[in-house]
């Protein structure tokens, strides 16, 4: 099998691969290797959480009655419309619609963006009822000891989320250049795919933080 | 002439059984060692290459014997593994009879104290022939106690309680150490453990200071911090009545039951909403920084004195069953 | 052949000669040998670190250090050696280089990951430094809690962040080696055609990428613990200290696969070279990776014995950790069977080759004392652990890796070394390693406890030895640096295939093209394809 340039080959061909396919292949096998590190990373926080609730059940129950389950239901029905978006997204580029590629792309980011700021609103809250760990942490009787370890588990849980929301941010908005500049085609859609693999996983994390968190209690 | 220690004194029950697993493992691993290196040196020799343009023989793996030599290491394994447990087992059972102590390390020296009283720095008396429990707390990070002469060994944990035990064999003494790296003065925390005759060791019990026993004390923080106030004999109290509490098995709210042993008696001082009793409400308050790890052992032992496994000091209590579940339930406190 | 004169070929090294060729280089041999710099240069600083610890350790009082000092130094020596020497050594540097080659690749999957893995690396190593000579950090290289999180007045976090940061190096790498040997195979190499060192890298990276994400959580968790006092692990709290212990024990025993697979898949390499015979059994051998690593996730409690852990918890650990061991054993009795009718020569990478397999042997058969639940009581925390780890990871790992080094030198620079210097520093590491790390069995035995830096009298004899050993083991370290670079410049000049051994990575010149094979080799032989090949050597 010959190496070197061949006639016409793709630009987006990096010169180490033989093939665009064999391209695609390590990009997306990456990916997913890459996504089995962040299971196992937020792993640990999942440990903690199931450790913590299985000795201070009450505390896990009071201290989740203070996380505003409305606003927790709609951030999942937000991110869950994102992945949809996403998903799109991942379709338009693959059929070669450019502007489709860039519409969705923008609006999953906007849905994006929404989350965060509902992210923000709750940690605002959370910082004005002394509910941050640390120095200005109050809670009521009897649980005022422990139920600070419930707040950091959960913001060491929902921050972590959210860094890797921002992150997807950044992800979208290359991609969203990427597709305005027409680099996406049925030839060539690899990016958009695995950023869509990363935006759905941060997806799923949350829909497993979502009940753990703000559904304690509720049957 | 020399006179360099190779190997460690023997001065407890579990020296001998510790020791002669080691000297197992040893005959196991010299000879499989001296076979590896042996055939390893005569091959080397023998198949040295003669001529530059020498290969290696194709030698095709044989199945049988590679599933040999899995076999046997996994079966000489299995067997290190179940004789390593059984030790480890009497290890993690102290008798029913065993003389409890109460030890308690802190940055950088071991307390010990006495249920009759005496308490020690550094130092721990005990007498031969005796099972003696040591029930290890920590007033701040983890270190560890460890007896290489008894060969035992335990974290004392903040926050929680663990026991180690041994029965001594040899007067004498024997170096203590935290083997537990715990900051600055980590290779000074140690101390000797003094083991008596049990003649000699009554004598130097009796000879023990004025300050009365761990339950007295114990009782003396009880009505001090006004935990009398709440735990009455009666059921008329807000909590519940303490008498015979230690090693009974305690219905907690949702249902869930757990055994009184030191670790939930202790709990329930520093960390009283954690597990709440059936029927009670949450309204004892932390005694969290309010009692030294010291205290908190007396206390326990005071609650012991009210009887155990539901069962008044005064009534028969029952027969401690073999491998009795609460550690040092039944036991009994000398006055 | 040519003697002094340099290579004239274009080759990877001579193809340019700016800084910023070799800095924002995507060539996975130029990063192999940026990573080869910098893990020397923590090498060197853990083993002044060691030195300084066996200094203090010739008197039984502690008249050298400050205790302080004293704990900040055997710290930082653990810290410097596992997270910047033993993690990356292999598979950075050597595993960076002969993965692409062994596989018949043009480079590793993903060529800038590579090179921001080395940035990464860099990054956290600097932070560390920073805390070095800050001065110091003194939880030891396990940063147990509470100690860490409530009484350490020292460089923690910083400490802490540059492990954190580095740990991403050493995943990036991992997904590198795992994407590229799934997906860029020349044209038949299937799976049991791969030399025996990628499927340990394969196998260390698994364990890479699965590990490692777990103690960089356990490590946010003490900043955070430590800066806001948020309670996971202080029980004032209701917090609990043995959590972190789990967490961060999950990671850092499988880590200790990670520093030996390799080491092993660079003796399994070496062996057949040097016998010119293929591996006896090398499915076996080729399994007992995957095994160890599979595995090795589910041992991490027989750390914690004594810890309070539950006895029954112990019986699940212990009756894991002896399976474990069973593969290591399988893969010993297959080299001492690759030996059976070989044709063995004693150049240097066979005699560290040779040293590998007598130190790991001790070093694998004392894991068989501390898995045994009764008697680890007794050893747990003294220096019998402390000599069989340092027989595993020094007698073991970095045997393989300075085997390993020479035996690919030619081929990484295009020159050969000095036989009878790496010859005579071989047997000065052999002899100086044992008798630095055999008497501490006898100490831990004693009970000498670990993290010492007073201990009775009568244990000075075996202390001064040790000592003793440990000068002679840092002089042999020192003499291949001597030689090595020397060879740089003045070694005779290495044709393509100077050991006359099988694999891709013989195949083309050295040292290689930027691009590994001007065309892309098809491969028709399984691995280790000596047999009846008399003619190539005559």
């Amino acid at each position: 099998m010959p190496n070197g340039h061949a006639a016409a080959h793709h630009e987006a061909l990096q010169h180490h691969f033989d093939s665009l396919q064999q391209q695609k292949d390590a990009s997306t096998f990456g990916m997913w290797v890459f996504l089995v590190t962040e299971v196992l990373f937020f792993g640990g926080l999942f440990m903690a959480y199931i450790l913590y609730r299985t000795w201070y059940p009450d505390v896990w129950l009071a201290a989740s009655h203070h996380l505003d389950v409305t606003l927790g239901a709609f951030n999942t029905a937000v991110l869950i419309l994102s992945s949809l978006t996403m998903a799109l997204a991942v379709h338009a580029a693959q059929t070669g619609n450019k502007n489709g590629t860039a519409l969705f792309l923008v609006l999953t980011m906007v849905l994006g963006v929404v989350f965060l700021g509902v992210k923000v609103v709750e940690y605002s809250d959370k910082f004005t009822h002394h509910l941050v760990p640390g120095p200005t942490f109050q809670f009521d009787a009897p649980y005022q000891r422990t139920a600070q370890i419930f707040f950091s588990i959960y913001f060491a849980m929902t921050g972590m989320h959210a860094l890797h929301m921002v992150i997807g941010e950044g992800i979208m908005l290359y991609l969203l250049v990427g597709a305005l500049k027409g680099r996406f085609s049925a030839a060539y859609y690899t990016p958009v795919e695995i950023g869509g693999l990363y935006w759905h996983f941060v997806d799923i994390i949350w829909i497993f933080l979502f009940p753990l968190l703000y559904l304690v209690g509720h049957h | 002439m020399f006179n360099i220690p190779l190997f460690p004194d023997s001065a407890s029950t579990f020296a001998g059984r510790v020791d002669a697993l080691y000297f197992f493992i040893v005959a196991v691993t010299s000879f499989f060692a001296i076979l590896v290196v042996a055939l390893v040196a005569f091959f080397a020799v023998r198949y040295k290459r003669r001529r530059a343009d020498e290969v290696g023989a194709p030698v095709h793996g044989a199945l049988a014997l590679e599933l040999t030599w899995t076999a046997v290491p996994l079966v000489l394994a299995m067997v290190m593994f179940y004789w390593g447990a059984s030790v480890y087992f009497a290890m993690a059972k102290p008798p029913a009879n065993a003389m409890e102590i109460y030890t308690v390390g802190k940055r950088w020296m071991w307390k010990f104290q006495h249920v009759t009283g005496q308490r020690e720095i550094n130092q721990l008396h005990v007498p031969i022939g005796q099972p003696v429990k040591l029930v290890i707390g920590s007033e701040d990070v983890i270190h560890s106690v460890y007896i290489p002469a008894f060969r035992v060994k335990m974290d004392a944990v903040p926050g929680r309680t663990t026991t180690l035990w041994f029965q001594a064999t040899k007067a004498g003494r024997y170096r203590l150490f935290c083997t537990e790296y715990c900051g600055q003065k980590h290779s000074g925390m140690i101390g000797e453990v003094v083991v008596m005759a049990p003649g000699e060791f009554q004598q130097w019990l009796a000879g023990g200071p004025a300050t009365g026993s761990m339950s007295e004390m114990g009782q003396k923080l009880f009505t001090d911090l006004a935990c009398v106030t709440c735990h009455r004999d009666d059921t008329t109290g807000r909590g519940p009545s303490l008498a015979g509490v230690f090693g009974s098995q305690v219905t907690l709210q949702g249902g869930r039951t757990v055994t009184a042993d030191e670790q939930y008696l202790r709990e329930s001082i520093v960390n009283p909403q954690a597990r709440i009793v059936e029927g009670y409400q949450p309204l004892m308050p932390t005694f969290q920084g309010l009692v030294s790890e010291e205290q908190l052992m007396q206390l326990i032992a005071y609650v012991k004195s009210l009887g155990t496994k539901g069962q008044a000091p005064g009534q028969t209590a029952a027969p401690a069953a073999e491998g009795a579940q609460a550690p040092g339930a039944a036991d009994t406190v000398t006055k | 052949m040519d003697t002094a004169t340099a290579p004239t070929q274009t080759n990877y090294i001579n193809v340019a000669h700016t800084a910023k060729s070799w800095l924002l280089t995507r060539d996975h041999k130029r990063i192999a040998l940026l990573y080869l710099i910098s893990v020397s240069v923590f090498f060197m600083i853990g083993g002044l670190f060691a030195l300084l610890i066996r200094l203090e350790l010739l008197t039984p009082a502690g008249d050298l250090f400050e205790a302080e000092t004293y704990n900040k130094v055997f710290t930082m020596h653990g810290v410097a050696m596992v997270f910047f020497f033993l993690i990356p050594a292999i598979p950075a540097t050597l595993g960076n280089f002969l993965v692409p080659l062994m596989i018949g690749a043009k480079d590793l999957a993903f060529p800038r990951i590579n090179l921001l893995s080395w940035y990464i690396y860099v990054l956290g190593g600097l932070f560390t430094l920073a805390a070095v000579i800050g001065g110091g950090v003194d939880t030891g290289w396990t940063f147990y809690t509470p100690y860490s999180t409530a009484a350490s007045n020292t460089h923690v976090i910083l400490t802490g962040l540059g492990v954190f940061i580095s740990g991403f190096s050493s995943i990036l790498t991992g997904f590198n080696f795992i994407v590229t040997i799934h997906k860029m195979r020349a044209p038949g190499m299937t799976w049991f055609r791969l030399p025996l060192f990628v499927w340990a890298s394969y196998a260390t990276s698994l364990i890479a990428i699965l590990g490692t994400p777990v103690v960089a959580i356990a490590i946010v968790l003490v900043a955070l613990e430590r800066t806001l006092h948020i309670g996971v692990f202080d029980p004032t709290l209701g917090g609990d200290p043995v959590l972190y212990q789990h967490l961060f024990w999950f990671y850092s025993h499988p880590a200790v696969y990670v520093m030996v697979l390799p080491a092993m898949g660079v003796i399994s390499e070496l062996i057949a070279a040097f016998t010119r015979k293929e591996i006896f059994g090398y499915k076996f051998v080729a399994f007992s990776s995957l095994a160890i690593a599979v595995i090795g996730f589910f041992v991490w409690g027989h750390h914690m014995y004594v810890s309070s852990q539950s006895a029954f918890a112990g019986l699940v650990f212990s009756f894991l950790t002896y399976l474990v061991a069973v593969p290591s054993a399988v893969k010993v009795f297959n080299w001492t069977a690759t030996l059976y009718r070989g044709s063995i020569s004693y150049q240097a990478p066979m005699l560290y080759a040779f040293g590998f397999l007598g130190l790991f042997l001790i070093g694998g058969l004392t894991g068989l004392f501390l898995g045994a639940l009764g008697l680890d009581v007794h050893v747990h925390d003294t220096y019998f652990v402390v000599a069989h780890f340092h027989y595993v990871m020094v007698g073991g790992t970095i045997m393989a890796y300075l085997g390993g080094l020479h035996y690919w030198w030619p081929k990484m620079t295009g020159r050969l070394y000095n036989e009878g210097w790496a010859k005579f520093a071989a047997l000065m590491i052999f002899v100086g390693f044992n008798l630095t790390f055999f008497p501490q069995f006898l100490l831990g035995y004693m009970g000498m406890p670990r993290r010492y830096h007073m201990y009775p009298e009568e244990w000075q004899v075996l202390n001064v030895l040790s000592t003793a050993g440990a000068t002679i083991l840092g002089v042999g370290y020192f003499i291949p640096t001597i030689y090595l670079l020397w060879s740089l410049k003045k070694g005779e000049v290495a044709g393509d295939n100077p050991w006359g051994a099988t694999g891709l990575e013989w195949q083309t010149q050295s040292p290689p093209v930027t691009e590994n094979f001007p065309v892309t080799p098809v491969v028709t032989e399984p691995a280790y394809a000596y047999a009846h090949q008399e003619k190539r050597f005559a």
